[in-house]
């Protein structure tokens, strides 16, 4: 299973906190957990398509679009930090 | 003698005259300890802020804050770092954020000490949620604090 995690106004705008996916071939970086996501609904296109930034970690380290996944990681998004 | 660091997230506040206290009693050649406190405050962006609430990303927060804290110690000549940031909700006034560091001079103390403030702002993952009259508001990140990681670059 890969684990995807949403925190603050993304978690609010989505209205979810974690989803789970079937870890394969068909899911080997990021940019195929985003595709799955915005087939979700409109609200979820628009995080990911719109205008806002977002950030995105593997097993708790920054990562990109193209990081590659497999199965028991932790993914989560959110928006730039705002710490301090 | 290999300094000694610690890095914590809380809900509880802290006080910093203890932190500072054991700070410059650890070690008798430490010769300065510089402290950045972060508090917060009732005004942003114009509006009156009545509280505000942070949020973090247990487990991550704390491997952000260890990577910042080993890159302070391997560029400077350090002898011990406090890093301690709250979560949960605030009021005007209440301490957020204290980085505390021990050296055997004040111009190590006061780089790595700015070093790390500046970079826990873009790259530990905290947000902060403020209550207006208007109701609540995610705060967006600030364009002058990733100018100001740069500068360490």
């Amino acid at each position: 299973m890969i684990k995807v995690l949403f925190f603050a106004r993304l978690r609010e705008q989505l209205d979810t906190e974690m989803l789970e996916f079937e870890a394969g071939s068909e899911l080997p970086d990021i940019a195929a957990i985003i595709k799955l996501l915005k087939q979700r609904g409109a609200v979820w296109a628009e995080v990911f398509d719109g205008d806002q930034m977002v950030m995105m970690a593997v097993n708790q380290e920054v990562a990109d679009a193209d990081t590659a996944i497999k199965d028991g990681d932790e993914v989560a998004f959110f928006p730039p930090v705002t710490g301090g | 003698m290999k300094a000694t660091n610690q890095i914590r997230i809380q809900s509880e506040p802290f006080d910093i005259a203890a932190i500072q206290e054991e700070m410059r009693t650890a070690n008798p050649s430490i010769g300065a300890v510089v402290t950045f406190l972060g508090q917060m405050r009732d005004i942003n962006e114009g509006d009156q802020v009545s509280s505000m609430t942070l949020e973090h990303y247990p487990g991550m927060t704390e491997k952000a804050l260890q990577a910042i804290v080993d890159e302070a110690d391997q560029r400077w000549e350090l002898m011990g770092i406090r890093v301690v940031h709250l979560v949960g909700e605030l009021q005007p006034l209440d301490p957020i954020v204290l980085v505390a560091v021990a050296s055997s001079h004040r111009g190590e103390a006061f780089q790595a000490c700015e070093f790390i403030i500046d970079y826990l702002k873009t790259r530990a993952p905290f947000w902060k949620k403020e209550s207006t009259a208007d109701g609540e508001r995610w705060v967006d990140a600030r364009h002058g604090d990733s100018d100001a990681e740069e500068r360490w670059s």
